[in-house]
């Protein structure tokens, strides 16, 4: 039987030292190890994005990548984020219902602000065609999103 | 989550990774190279697919090279689709990549990965045989390149311990008009139904084709038939399709039928488009 190893990440700024399984997913690492259950089992099939968290500046879909693939990479999940723009916004605009895919939806949204300050609705709709809202609340999830890009424009 | 263990290794070197294959396989374990892993990882946790041990190739210089040498356009197996669509060398291909499943998706999804899976889209591969592209492929006898006709018949025939290192695709071919047009059953995302994509080289059209048979594939047979010049489109789409060489796919997605009606209308789509180019 293959052994645990230990290994370090870098989780929301802290170094965490975790015992896993080379077959765990990061996933089940943050939730099961960490107790960082921002990120939520959604599909598990990389379908839903409800699990996404950044790695190193780019957002993944937690469920389908190792945890051991994160080695020597900043994670950042819902709980690094502290009152970040989007995260008012999703609360001023109530782009959520259930909340389940709220974690997914903000967090690939936070990797697009850092990547494009101000996207095209062509942009922001390609990337986030990559999660799920059953609740479809998708015109409010738009109408945040849209306000935080037209406050960072203006700045 | 995986059911079953594994052991992880991440070499540096194509020499490194072939050996760590070998080294396991006479300890009588499985392993199986590993790119961006999101069709490894998503079969194994239906145990549909089972290993001993990976082998990630993402530290492996050559799988990550993407640029221009000797006229060639060097892909390295290891990018990720969104690299390759953000770098844009290579329009047709970005233009298919960026049809693979979803943005994120495509932050892990990796063109060998793509073109080298079980699932049978694997419409990454679609540019390269549209390109006569070679594939540099490497294994216990060293590093090989090799056309890719000779090496894709429906999947890549690698031999056991080989894996993709990069494709390679003359820069004439970079700048061809081109077509790609994927059709799903509903909306803008979701499975795909077919993908048809299109050059024109030497005032002649080449198609290649995803999620009409159960594996991608180019016909010169069909082409034959498309670019009868003389005969109407529809003569022309009817010929093609009479020679489409294995059985068209009938599945939830789309029964046999309606793929054929939307691969004609898909065809007719690209050949008006193409034809009206000079």
């Amino acid at each position: 039987m293959t052994e645990k190893i230990a290994i370090p990440l870098n989780v929301n700024g802290e170094i965490r030292e975790v015992v896993i399984r080379p077959a765990d997913t990061l996933l089940d690492v943050l939730r099961n190890e960490l107790s960082l259950t921002g990120a939520k089992p959604g599909c598990l099939n990389g379908d839903c994005g409800a699990c996404s968290v950044i790695v190193g500046g780019t957002v993944y879909k937690s469920c389908i990548m190792l945890a051991v693939e994160a080695i020597d990479s900043k994670i950042t999940t819902i709980e690094g984020l502290k009152n970040s723009p989007i995260q008012e916004a999703f609360i001023k605009h109530f782009a959520f219902q259930c909340g389940y895919c709220t974690p997914g939806f903000i967090i690939n949204i936070q990797a697009l602000l850092e990547k494009h300050s101000n996207p095209t609705y062509e942009t922001i709709k390609e990337w986030l065609s990559s999660n799920i809202c059953r609740c479809t609340s998708y015109e409010e999830i738009e109408g945040a999103v849209f306000s935080v890009v037209e406050k960072s424009s203006d700045e | 989550m995986l059911a079953f263990n594994l052991e992880y290794y991440k070499p540096k070197t194509i020499e490194e990774a072939v050996e760590c294959f070998f080294l396991l396989k006479k300890e009588n374990k499985r392993a199986i190279y590993y790119s961006g892993g999101t069709e490894i990882l998503t079969l194994g946790r239906l145990n549909l697919l089972q290993m001993d041990a990976v082998i990630d190739i993402k530290s492996i210089s050559e799988c990550l090279e993407f640029n221009f040498e000797h006229n060639q356009l060097i892909a390295g197996a290891a990018l990720s689709l969104t690299y390759i669509e953000e770098r844009n060398y290579f329009p047709l291909l970005s233009t298919v990549a960026k049809e693979v499943a979803d943005h994120t998706a495509r932050n892990k999804i990796t063109l060998g990965g793509n073109v080298c899976g079980q699932i049978f889209y694997r419409e990454a591969v679609l540019p390269f045989l549209l390109c006569d592209s070679n594939v540099v492929i490497a294994g216990e006898g060293g590093k090989e390149t090799a056309s890719i006709h000779q090496i894709f018949n429906g999947a890549f025939q690698l031999e056991e311990g080989q894996f993709l290192i990069q494709l390679l695709t003359d820069q004439e071919y970079i700048t061809m008009p081109f077509a790609s047009l994927k059709k799903r059953q509903q909306w803008e995302t979701g499975y795909p139904l077919i993908t048809v994509s299109s050059i024109k080289v030497d005032n002649r059209l080449r198609f290649a084709f995803s999620g009409l048979c159960s594996f991608p594939f180019r016909s010169t047979e069909m082409e034959d038939a498309l670019n009868q010049a003389n005969k109407s489109l529809h003569i022309r789409i009817q010929q093609a399709i009479d020679h489409i060489p294995a059985q068209v796919l009938d599945d939830i997605e789309g029964s046999r039928e309606y793929r054929l009606f939307v691969l004609r209308n898909t065809l007719e789509e690209i050949i008006t488009e193409l034809e009206g180019e000079g």
